[in-house]
C-alpha cells in the first residue's frame, strides 16, 4: 500500500497505516521470538483507532476536499462498477456516423437480475487509456453514440442506467465543429420522452452540460463523494475570482453548492448512496454493491409506473426546478399628500 | 437646511442604452469607418458602411421583430432570488440589484406575444446587458412558459439568443433550466409546434447546449459567435492556434450545425417565410 495516492488531509492517517502494515507483516514466528518487554499495540485496536480517525475526518468534508475525494484516481470508474455488476457485459461501440468515442461507454448488462442498457462516461484507469478517453471529456460522438443506444433500449423496453463521471464535455476544435452544443442539446431533448425508465447516478465528477448530456432520468442520485454544477471549482474561480488557485478553488467550491448534500436540498437529485467509510476509492467492492442496491430497488419502483405516467412525472422533475420570486404588478397611485412639482416649485 | 427628499424606486432611471457607449458619432469596430449613431440606429444597429452587426438590448430586438406596437410582454413579474446566497467578489443579490438599476430589467429576457409581418407568434429575446445574457432560473422559467404557451396557443415560437451562458451564481439550479426547456421544446415538438431558433453574437455554452441548438430551423446573423466552448478554453486545452472565423455563423453553417446566415434588414421577411411554409 505505499504507492497509495493519498490527499493531504489523509495525511493524519499516514503513522497508522504503517502501524497496521507492520503489524501485519509478523509472521507467527515473529510472535513467539518477541520481546515481551515491549509489547506492540493489537492490530485490532490499531485498526479500531484507524477507523475512528477516519471517521472523524469523512465526517467533515469541505467541499473542495469532497472533489479531490472524487478525483481520487483509486475511485472506481463506469468500468469498475460493469465488471463489478455484469458478468455478461455486451459492449456496444460507435454513433453510426463518424466514430467510436472511449469516454462513453455503453452496453447491455444486468445489474441484479433486471436486464439494462448501461451508459458511462470512462475516464480511464491508466495513462494510456486516460489520454484515449480524454479524462472522461466526450465528443458530440459519444452523445449521439449514447443516443443511438438509448433509442435501442427504448424500443425493446430495456430501462437505463448512466453513470455519470465527466469534468465536463470535451473543449475542442473538433467537438466544435461536429456540433457538441447540438448533440448535448438533443440528448436531453430526447431523454425527456424517451418511453422506457431511466435512472441517474453521479458516480464522482457531474461537470455541466457534459453530465447532463445523459442525465435527464426518472431518478437522480448521486454518490455521497461525488460533486454536481453547472461549473468545476476551477472554472468558476478563474472566471469569478479572476485566478484559480487552492484557496480560490476552496470558495468556489463553498459558493457553488456542489456536493450531495447541497444538490438534495436544492431537489436537484433524489437521493444519497452512502459510500463505504473513508470513500469508494478505500472499498471499491463495498462502492459497488450499495450503488448496485440502489438500482436494482429503483428500477423496482419505476416498473410499477406506466410508461405514461412515467415521462410526465419525468418532465414535473425537471419543470419544477428553478428558484425565482414573484413581484406583484406596481400599480402606481399617485400619492395626494405629496405636493406635485408644479406646486412646489 | 434641507434634506434631500427620499429616493424612491419610481425615481431611478435606468441608464439609456447602457451597451453602446454615449456620443454621436462612433467607429465601427470592423470597419473602422467614423459612423453617425442616429444612422446606425436607424439602420436596424447594423453598420452602413460594412454591415457589422451591433450587439443590441432585447427591447430593442423585439422592437424590430414585432410589427409596430403588436408585442404584448408576457411573464414580467419573474424576479431572480439568490437560492445559494452565492457571494464570490461582489454578492449575486447586489450584483442583481445593480445590473437591474442598470438596465430597468428584472432579468436578462423579454417575452410575449406579437405579430411578424402579419403572423401571430410568441417570442422570447435573451438580453445581453443584463448579466452577459446569462441563463438562471427567471430566464430559464420564462423561456420554458413561452413554450408552453406556444404549444398551448398553437402558435410558432421563435426565440432570439445571445448568451453567455448558464448563469454560474445559481449552479445546479442553472444547469437544470438547460434541461427544463429542451424538456419543453419536446412536447412543443410532439404537438407539431414550429421553433424557430434565431442565434446572434454571442450564443454559447449552456444556452447553445439547450434550447439554441434545438430549433426545427436555425438561423444565425452574420458573424455571430456561437460555440459550446469559449474560444479561450479551447485554445488552452488544444494548445495550438484557432483557425480564422472559428466559431462564427458561417463556420457553423459550413459544418452543418446552423440553417442559414440571415442579415438583421432581412430577419422579419424570413421568419416570416418560415412560418408560411411550416407553421400551422
Amino acid at each position: 500500500m505505499t504507492s497509495f495516492y493519498r490527499l493531504e488531509f489523509e495525511k493524519p492517517l499516514e503513522v497508522l497505516d504503517q502501524q497496521i502494515a507492520e503489524a501485519q507483516s509478523l509472521t507467527a514466528a515473529d510472535l513467539l521470538t518477541r520481546d515481551d518487554a515491549k509489547p506492540t499495540p493489537s492490530l485490532t485496536s490499531l485498526r479500531k483507532k484507524h477507523k475512528a480517525l477516519l471517521k472523524k475526518i469523512y465526517g467533515k468534508l469541505t467541499p473542495w476536499e469532497t472533489v479531490r475525494v472524487a478525483r481520487h484516481p483509486g475511485r472506481p470508474q463506469t468500468r469498475d462498477y460493469i465488471e463489478a455488476f455484469c458478468r455478461d457485459f455486451c459492449e456496444l461501440h460507435g454513433d453510426r456516423a463518424f466514430g467510436d468515442d472511449p469516454a462513453i461507454v455503453t452496453g447491455f448488462g444486468r445489474i441484479g437480475s433486471i436486464k439494462c442498457l448501461i451508459i458511462g462516461h470512462h475516464k480511464g484507469r491508466d495513462t494510456q487509456e486516460k489520454i484515449a478517453c480524454h479524462f472522461g471529456c466526450a465528443h458530440p460522438e459519444g452523445y449521439r453514440k449514447a443516443l443511438a443506444k438509448m433509442k435501442l433500449a427504448e424500443k425493446f423496453q430495456v430501462p437505463i442506467v448512466t453513470l455519470v463521471d465527466t469534468p465536463g464535455a470535451y473543449p475542442g476544435l473538433g467537438a466544435e465543429q461536429r456540433g457538441q452544443a447540438e448533440a448535448i442539446a438533443i440528448n436531453m431533448m430526447e431523454m425527456s420522452r424517451l418511453k422506457t425508465p431511466i435512472l441517474s447516478i453521479v458516480i464522482g465528477e457531474g461537470g455541466s452540460g457534459g453530465a447532463l448530456g445523459i442525465a435527464v432520468a426518472d431518478r437522480v442520485a448521486m454518490m455521497e463523494y461525488s460533486w454536481y454544477s453547472v461549473i468545476s471549482p476551477e472554472g468558476c474561480a478563474a472566471i469569478l475570482w479572476k485566478q484559480a488557485n487552492e484557496q480560490t478553488n476552496e470558495l468556489a467550491a463553498q459558493a457553488l453548492n456542489m456536493t450531495s448534500q447541497d444538490n438534495l436540498k436544492l431537489g436537484i437529485i433524489d437521493e444519497i448512496i452512502r459510500e463505504p467509510l473513508g470513500g469508494a476509492h478505500r472499498d471499491p467492492a463495498g462502492a459497488s454493491d450499495l450503488l448496485e442496491a440502489w438500482i436494482v430497488k429503483t428500477l423496482r419502483e419505476l416498473k410499477a409506473f406506466p410508461i405514461d405516467d412515467l415521462i410526465n412525472n419525468r418532465y414535473e422533475r425537471f419543470r419544477k426546478l428553478g428558484s425565482y420570486e414573484t413581484v406583484p404588478l406596481i400599480v402606481e397611485v399617485p400619492s395626494q399628500e405629496s405636493p406635485s412639482p408644479k406646486a412646489s416649485s | 437646511m434641507t434634506r434631500a427628499p427620499a429616493r424612491t424606486w419610481t425615481q431611478l432611471k435606468p441608464a439609456r442604452r447602457a451597451a453602446i457607449p454615449e456620443g454621436l458619432w462612433l467607429r465601427c469596430p470592423q470597419c473602422a469607418k467614423m459612423i453617425y449613431r442616429r444612422r446606425m440606429e436607424a439602420n436596424l444597429h447594423v453598420c452602413p458602411e460594412c454591415e457589422h452587426h451591433f450587439r443590441i438590448g432585447a427591447v430593442e430586438r423585439v422592437q424590430q421583430l414585432a410589427d409596430s406596437g403588436t408585442f404584448v410582454r408576457m411573464f414580467d413579474d419573474l424576479k431572480p432570488g439568490d437560492p445559494l446566497k452565492f457571494t464570490d467578489l461582489k454578492s449575486y443579490r447586489k450584483r442583481i440589484v445593480s445590473e437591474q438599476a442598470k438596465t430597468g430589467q428584472l432579468d436578462a429576457i423579454q417575452a410575449g406575444e406579437l405579430f411578424i409581418k402579419g403572423r401571430q407568434a410568441m417570442v422570447s429575446c435573451l438580453d445581453l446587458r443584463f448579466m452577459m445574457g446569462s441563463m438562471g432560473s427567471v430566464v430559464g422559467e420564462t423561456i420554458t412558459r413561452s413554450i408552453e404557451h406556444a404549444t398551448a396557443r398553437d402558435l410558432p415560437l421563435i426565440i432570439v439568443s445571445c448568451s453567455g451562458g448558464a448563469r454560474m451564481q445559481e449552479s445546479g439550479l442553472s444547469l437544470m433550466q438547460m434541461a427544463k426547456t429542451s424538456a419543453a421544446l419536446a412536447r412543443h415538438d410532439n404537438a407539431g409546434g414550429l421553433f424557430i431558433s434565431v442565434l446572434t453574437d454571442p450564443t454559447t455554452g449552456g444556452v447553445t447546449a439547450s434550447f439554441a441548438m434545438l430549433g426545427d430551423v436555425i438561423i444565425a446573423e452574420p458573424k455571430a459567435l456561437i460555440g459550446f466552448a469559449g474560444p479561450r478554453v479551447i485554445q488552452q486545452t488544444i494548445r495550438q492556434e484557432l483557425p480564422e472565423g472559428f466559431q462564427r455563423s458561417e463556420f457553423l453553417m459550413n459544418a452543418g450545425l446552423v440553417d442559414r446566415v440571415v442579415s438583421r434588414h432581412d430577419l422579419r421577411s424570413e421568419i416570416a417565410r418560415f412560418i408560411d411554409y411550416a407553421g400551422k
